[in-house]
């Protein structure tokens, strides 16, 4: 084999990433990985700590809480109790990855791999970020946002515009919609929409509240009233958003955007481990083919192995360095799994995935990646010799046993049962307590009732429900009440806001 | 095709202003915090940044979470021993099966640690903070002036014209000054037009009118376009210039009965003076006097450090700064302070003596005395001498400092802003 090397310095150059990046892209193209174009942008690491606090995104509306995560990940890093990440990549078109001035070259060469084709090819064609965010209007938004959050603030006072905006980040997971697709984001609709929104949500609202109800009259209505609303509702920020009484035009349109950022970082959580495992397995795999083809020396190879094994690296539960599943790991073992049991599949690979023992890789990983989440990917996808590998097993910890009960381990009667579990925890949907709006009570006080439907018995926190109820009340306007339902029916209240 | 772009250049402070919203936000705690750092401080680190701290759940941004308890199943890695269906004990805590739900509670108590720079936590510590009475009118014989703007006047050197106050005036005086004949001059155009449509140009009428026209051109243009009588000047005026300038006259017993431990109280509240004066007053004088027996005037390094010590005659100190007053610093120019510090243990027959000095020499000329004893003691002579001009006098205040816990509250309560 020839060697051609582009490089054998660590010292990173602008022509040299130019040159890597174009070998990278040659190499993806043969993969036939579809990407949007890409930015690359070196940062420097103060920079990539102002980054962390805005949540990765390039621009963002003025808020405390992003100082205090600005604060908190400086006294981290400055404590080394943390490392910075190697990049920032974002859900964009053109994409956008930030790329840290203090890697070495072989480490940018790995990162352009993994954020600008791996990711990259993620968000353009995994069917969440297609259906639910909007790539090309992401950054206009953003500076809408910003700039709206801006001119509030100096119509109404920062004071004012900031309690607004806790109350809604309380309540912003709360803010999504998990089953109806939201429409595309664009700045220059938003602009216009927003004026006509204002006055015209404005009207419903007091359209809504319009009938002053006469004492002996509410008996009866109250009756044959039906509930508002009509079916119980999700997305608590939306709820908020079109039916507060009291809420100002302008503190509307702040729910609403907080619920659209909300909305539009919810696939990145539902993706955690495909995403991540779709990059490093396109890192790892584009590396060793510019290895394998003489362009990078055996120093630049060793030095991106190590960080790839780092990268993938899962203690056991019973290590001192342990902190859950390590989403890295899980991902990429699963994606090369499968590219093995395309491959070279045993009886027993044939027997547990029949369509896919022996055919494509290429294919069946690129079906794989467009039309999962992580729930429905390990659900699919999670093999009995990986569940061997990373000798998963389950606990179960139920507060009314003395003692912790190992459920399933890695046999024949557990395989199934552990990969059922291990898809529910990537649940995102029934980790986080399900919390919905229940009633309004139209024609008496206008309180507003909650519901938490408990899942498997668990309670939620009550100090922080009871805070964020304040937070509800604050939007509302009126008396908030929160109400625990459990498995049979029953009701029971949980706490009150008057 | 990648775009590659060197953003390592553009600002990095992007987080600063989220940053001072966290800061404004929780200015009344951090506040507490700073006072109690300056109590723990020595006397060598006062003037420093500091890490202080806030309670986490203080800052805490609430969501709907599960706490402890129900039915939870968790998948983790790494078996060794475990077959299905074995016991394992709770590992203390409570916490889940491997730490992973370990955080699900959301309750950890650890301090948000939170470091302020210098001038932050100094703009903290001195935040309300003020020299009573700072602005004195001075009314002498050779005042400081300074120059006020004082509108516009019609006369003044040609450096001062006001350029576009001038044209405005040009322009109003062409129009009042035209008016008349421009009126005519349009009437005029009228008519012709309307002859012209009729008659050709040899018609005397039409003749007539166009002569009247280029007379009445020339008499509209003949106006001058600027004339003196238009031009305007600034207006400055002269007013005599309050005087700002201040002294602090520093005064520290150091004498035998002051004990190492008194000194170093003494000396952390003029630090903290020191301190306050130099970063909220620019240019303000400091007069460093210690004294025992003999009083001496020194500079700021012997006043904190040296280690000469005597007797007590407290007297000699306020004699040394009516001496300084009278030689370097008249009264009628300068506002004047002073911060005595003492263990109140006087040379008996000295303490009237301080007394009259005081009332007669010192505090008339003075904008604000402030005196702080340092004793757990019985007060003594010259604390009872002192309650007693505190009394008849609106400008002098006294305190007690027992341990180093009181010098920060001292300090704020002395030189608390008082509003006018």
């Amino acid at each position: 084999m020839k060697k051609n090397y582009i490089s054998t310095s660590s010292e990173w150059t602008f022509p040299l990433i130019q040159r890597y990046d174009d070998e990278i892209a040659r190499i993806a193209q043969g993969y036939q990985l579809d990407t949007y174009p890409n930015q690359i942008e070196l940062i420097t690491a103060e920079q990539m700590l102002d980054a962390y606090s805005s949540v990765g995104m390039p621009l963002g509306y003025g808020h405390w809480s992003f100082g205090k995560k600005f604060v908190t990940d400086e006294q981290t890093y400055r404590r080394g109790q943390m490392g910075l990440a190697f990049e920032i990549v974002i859900n964009s078109n053109p994409c956008i990855a930030y790329l840290m001035e203090e890697n070495t070259l072989p480490m940018q060469a790995l990162v352009i791999a993994h954020a600008c084709y791996g990711h990259n090819s993620f968000f353009k064609n995994n069917y969440l970020f297609t259906s639910w965010t909007s790539a090309d209007a992401i950054i206009d938004y953003l500076l809408f946002a910003k700039n709206f959050v801006a001119e509030c603030e100096q119509r109404h006072g920062e004071e004012r515009v900031e309690l607004v905006l806790d109350s809604c980040h309380a309540l912003m997971n709360q803010g999504i919609d998990r089953y109806k697709r939201p429409g595309p984001l664009s700045m220059e609709k938003e602009k216009v929409r927003q004026t006509e929104r204002e006055s015209y949500l404005q009207s419903q609202v007091n359209a809504l509240w319009r009938t002053i109800p006469t004492p002996d009259v509410t008996a009866k209505k109250k009756k044959k009233a039906a509930r508002f609303p009509a079916e119980p509702q999700e997305n608590l920020l939306y709820f908020i958003e079109k039916n507060a009484p009291l809420l100002e035009p302008w503190e509307r349109e702040i729910v609403r955007i907080v619920r659209k950022m909300s909305q539009y970082f919810y696939p990145q959580r539902l993706t955690k481990v495909m995403n991540e495992g779709w990059a490093c397995f396109w890192h790892y795999r584009i590396l060793n083919d510019l290895y394998d083809q003489g362009l990078v020396n055996d120093g630049f190879m060793f030095e991106c192995l190590q960080s790839h094994t780092n990268v993938v690296y899962q203690p056991a539960f019973n290590h001192p360095h342990y902190s859950g599943i390590n989403p890295y790991t899980l991902g990429y073992n699963m994606m090369t799994d499968i590219r093995r049991i395309c491959e070279s599949p045993t009886s027993e690979d044939r027997r547990w995935f029949p369509n896919v023992a022996g055919e494509n890789w290429l294919e069946v990983l690129d079906f794989a990646m467009r039309n999962f989440k992580d729930e429905s990917f390990i659900a699919q996808y999670l093999s009995p010799r990986l569940i061997r590998e990373l000798r998963l097993f389950t606990v179960i910890d139920d507060e009314s046993e003395e003692t912790y009960e190992i459920g399933a381990i890695h046999d024949d009667d557990g395989y199934q049962q552990v990969r059922q579990l291990l898809a529910e925890q990537y649940n995102v949907g029934s980790n986080e307590p399900n919390i919905q709006v229940y009633s309004v009570d139209n024609d008496g006080d206008r309180s507003l009732t909650l519901q938490h439907l408990e899942n498997h018995r668990r309670p939620l926190e009550k100090k922080t429900a009871k805070e964020v109820l304040k937070h509800v009340r604050r939007l509302w306007g009126f008396p908030v009440r929160l109400e625990a339902v459990k498995k049979d029916g029953s009701v029971k209240s949980v706490a009150e806001i008057k | 095709m990648s775009h590659v772009i060197d953003r390592r250049l553009d600002g990095k402070n992007k987080s600063a202003a989220n940053r001072q919203r966290f800061m404004r936000r929780y200015r009344e705690r951090l506040k507490k915090a700073v006072s109690d750092a300056v109590e723990q401080r020595s006397i060598t680190d006062m003037d420093k940044g500091e890490k202080v701290s806030i309670p986490s759940k203080d800052i805490s941004e609430p969501v709907f979470h599960h706490s402890q308890g129900g039915r939870r199943e968790v998948v983790q890695p790494g078996n060794q021993e475990y077959l299905s269906g074995d016991r394992v004990k709770r590992p203390p805590g409570g916490a889940g099966g491997g730490g992973s739900q370990a955080s699900d509670d959301g309750e950890g108590e650890d301090d948000f640690v939170f470091e302020l720079s210098r001038k932050e936590f100094l703009d903290l510590m001195f935040e309300d903070l003020a020299l009573p009475d700072m602005i004195k009118r001075r009314m002498t014989r050779d005042p400081d002036y300074k120059y006020l703007r004082a509108g516009y006047t019609t006369t003044g050197v040609p450096s001062n014209i006001n350029v576009v106050r001038s044209l405005r005036q040009s322009l109003a005086r062409r129009m009042a000054m035209s008016a008349g004949r421009r009126t005519q001059l349009h009437d005029a155009e009228a008519q012709l037009q309307v002859l012209l449509k009729t008659s050709d140009e040899s018609n005397p009428q039409v003749v007539a009118l166009q002569t009247e026209i280029e007379r009445l051109r020339k008499r509209v243009n003949a106006v001058p376009f600027i004339d003196s009588f238009d031009l305007r000047y600034n207006n400055r005026v002269k007013v005599p210039k309050p005087s700002t300038q201040a002294v602090m006259f520093c005064l520290m017993d150091v004498s035998g009965s002051m004990d190492e431990q008194r000194k170093a109280l003494a000396k952390q509240f003029f630090i903290l003076l020191h301190l306050f004066l130099q970063r909220n007053y620019e240019r303000i004088d400091i007069v460093f006097i210690r004294h025992h027996t003999v009083a001496r005037e020194v500079d700021e390094h012997e006043f904190f450090h040296a280690r000469e010590t005597g007797g007590t005659v407290v007297s000699s100190a306020l004699v040394l700064m009516r001496q300084i007053m009278r030689d370097r610093y008249p009264a009628s120019a300068w506002n004047i302070y002073a911060a005595q510090a003492s263990d109140g243990d006087n040379w008996l027959d000295d303490s009237p003596g301080c007394g009259e000095i005081l009332a007669r020499d010192i505090l008339p000329y003075t904008q604000y005395f402030a005196y702080v004893e340092i004793t757990p003691r019985e007060h003594q002579s010259l604390w009872h001498e002192y309650v007693k001009l505190a009394e008849a006098t609106g400008n002098f205040a006294m305190t007690q400092i027992d341990s180093p816990q009181d010098i920060y509250p001292v300090f704020r309560e002395l030189f608390k802003r008082q509003d006018a």
